[in-house]
């Protein structure tokens, strides 16, 4: 099963270290494989370099992928913790 | 701007972008390994990679606790990095497909996004590309282990700034690319300094952490002359010492003049005047200056440039490219004098926790005779290219010096039987650089025909002090009453047995103690090409008379402060000859 959400960035400092590792922490949670783009760009959930490259801004626009059994839990999950602006905003 | 005193190791004045080795990039020895070795490197890379894992996490530990999460959570970024299945992954695939070893593997894979991060515009994301650099160092150190970088590959002119040089790093130092020096750790008498010197590269030791002052890239002013290092140089700065090069290389063609003209005391008396070289090419430079014999040819670096032991043909060639070009002048060829500091990089010596007391020098050549075989056979085939005359260094004991003249005289034999040709009667002599042999000069006496006095080691051994530890460096002088003692004892032992005797060392090259020595009875001295003229003008300018006045009165002071200011006081009288 694949799900697919989009969500915007929202900490003024965009995807840096601390969200990376917060977010690589969390998709390692789930069983389903995560993606995510960034214009052009895909990373790996689980992978902090990766997800560097994507260089998402605040205000960037991420498209989330999940594929697998829990995909539906991860990607709402993940997507809760982008919102909040992994407790930074 | 910021101004840091060090000590001189080399005088001269340059102004040039600095390269810092330690956190520059790595550069990475090979680039390909052979099939059979692949999995070797992947295992090399995994061990790297928990390696530098684990560091990390001892540091976002400590970071944690001291400078709290914020900080932290820089190295659980890194960790995560280093952790990374994705990156890994792609290293070991270009390991496996392209045989790459696993330094070179996980560099490429690092600088492609180093170099995607490069076009980022948002300022501190930008920034994060000094996070990926300093992954990479970490993650290299430990994949290349302890070796150093590699200084031969340098394209353009710069200042090098580093901890520390070791001496197959300084032998490698290519004058063309490297301005000036500068480094944390070393004294006035290390390699380095030395290397420096005769290559004419202006460089300041002993600076403490200038490493981390710079990033590389940096303008940095070097003064070798004052010890002085200046980093960010405003324009006034910059003009000034540009003012001082000028000035200092109209003086330098000054000393010039002094090559043709003899070294003769006023009242007539002739000092040789011989040269120290490190390379068989400085024959060259050491003529030029006006040197009539070469007193030290320091054979061991030409073990240290090279990656395995030099071949007996290769040796062959250099001595005797070297014994040529001295057109008919001495050349005291010295035997490998490795260890110590001094590793050679092809072969482990073993960790020794005293190496300066260990198994060095003539000690090691006596327990490596095959090596030690070639290297005489060497120095005898190129015996008849010139006035070549053999030394053995580091002698404690008559029994060492005997068990090094009977290798040689094996090796003579061997020469006879297969019918090549040497110089049967080549000098032997030795040098005197332990307080035991200084002590028992006279027995030595009887089995050499020259001593060289070596006052580097000579102060070392005698004062107990590491000439390297900047710590205890302030200990170290040659002008040390009880160093003194020591060269005059063999200086008398030398007369009475008719040996000839020269001294080489710093003290032979710096002007303050010419006139103590020539008073001490030297009347022959051996120094860097390039101290030549400068002595040369001392000499001319002093008579045996009060050569023979200052060492007495030295002779009687205590302390080496004392020695210092009355031999500076002395210098500073002199009529010193103006040099056109």
């Amino acid at each position: 099963m694949t799900v697919e959400r989009e969500v915007v960035i929202k900490n003024k400092e965009g995807l840096h270290f601390r969200p990376i590792m917060q977010f690589v922490e969390t998709a390692q949670k789930f069983t389903a494989r995560i993606l995510v783009r960034c214009e052009d760009r895909e990373a790996d959930g689980r992978s902090p370099m990766e997800l560097l490259m994507l260089v998402a801004t605040q205000g960037t626009v991420v498209r989330l992928f999940a594929d697998g059994d829990d995909a539906t839990l991860a990607v709402e999950t993940l997507v809760a913790l982008v919102e909040t602006g992994f407790g930074e905003v | 701007m910021i101004s840091k005193k060090g000590v001189s190791a080399s005088p001269g004045v340059v102004i040039g972008p600095a390269l810092v080795l330690d956190t520059e990039e790595y550069r990475i020895p090979r680039r390909t390994v052979a099939a059979d070795q692949v999995r070797q490197q992947i295992v090399v890379l995994e061990e790297a990679l928990d390696a530098s894992r684990q560091e990390v996490n001892d540091l976002r530990v400590a970071a944690a606790r001291k400078l709290g999460e914020q900080t932290a959570s820089i190295f659980a970024f890194h960790e995560g990095v280093i952790a990374d299945p994705k990156l890994r992954d792609e290293v070991l695939l270009l390991i496996r497909n392209n045989q790459y070893t696993a330094a070179y593997a996980f560099a490429q894979v690092m600088h492609a996004r180093q170099k995607l991060f490069q076009n980022v515009t948002v300022e501190y994301l930008k920034e994060r590309v000094r996070d990926l650099y300093d992954i990479e160092k970490r993650v290299l150190r430990h994949v290349l282990g302890r070796a150093r970088e590699d200084i031969t590959r340098l394209t353009e002119p710069v200042v090098l700034v580093t901890h520390d040089l070791t001496p197959s790093q300084a032998v490698s130092i290519d004058r063309d690319h490297i301005l000036g020096l500068a480094t944390n750790v070393g004294g006035q008498t290390s390699h380095m300094a030395i290397i420096a010197r005769m290559l004419g590269i202006p460089s300041v030791v002993a600076l403490n952490d200038i490493t981390s002052d710079l990033g590389g890239g940096e303008t940095v002013v070097i003064d070798g002359s004052e010890g002085v290092v200046v980093v960010d140089p405003d324009p006034a700065t910059i003009d000034e010492y540009r003012e001082k090069q000028i000035r200092l290389s109209r003086k330098e063609a000054a000393l010039e003049t002094l090559r043709d003209v003899p070294a003769v005391t006023r009242c007539g008396t002739p000092i040789a005047m011989w040269a120290n070289i490190e390379l068989a090419e400085e024959t060259g430079a050491a003529l030029h200056r006006g040197g009539e014999g070469v007193g030290l040819y320091r054979t061991e670096f030409l073990f240290l440039s090279a990656d395995r032991l030099p071949t007996e043909a290769q040796q062959v060639e250099t001595f005797r490219q070297a014994a040529e070009s001295m057109q008919g002048k001495p050349l005291v060829i010295r035997t490998i004098d490795l260890g110590a500091d001094k590793l050679l990089p092809s072969s482990s010596l073993g960790q020794e926790h005293n190496p300066v007391l260990g198994l060095r020098s003539l000690r090691y050549c006596l327990r490596h005779l095959d090596m030690f075989k070639t290297h005489l056979r060497a120095i005898l085939r190129a015996s008849v290219a010139g006035d070549v005359r053999i030394m053995f260094p580091m002698i404690t004991t008559v029994t060492e010096l005997r068990n090094a003249k009977a290798t040689l005289a094996d090796v003579m034999e061997d020469l006879e039987e297969e019918g090549i040709d040497f110089r049967r009667d080549i000098p032997v002599g030795m040098m005197v650089e332990t307080p035991a042999a200084a002590m028992t000069a006279p027995s030595f006496a009887k089995e050499v025909e020259f001593f060289s006095i070596g006052t580097n080691d000579l102060t070392q051994y005698t004062l107990a002090v590491d000439r390297a530890n900047e710590r205890v460096a302030y200990l170290y002088s040659p002008h040390s009453p009880s160093v003194l003692l020591l060269i005059r004892r063999v200086l008398v032992a030398a007369r009475r047995h008719k040996v000839a005797v020269h001294l080489c060392g710093e003290m032979a090259g710096t002007p303050e103690y010419t006139q103590l020595l020539l008073g001490l009875g030297i009347r022959r001295l051996s120094m860097s090409p390039q101290d030549i003229p400068s002595i040369k003008r001392v000499i001319r300018s002093t008579t045996i008379d009060e050569c023979d006045q200052i060492a007495t009165k030295v002779m009687r002071l205590d302390s080496d402060r004392q020695v210092w200011n009355h031999l500076r006081s002395q210098l500073a009288k002199l009529p010193l000859e103006e040099s056109a």
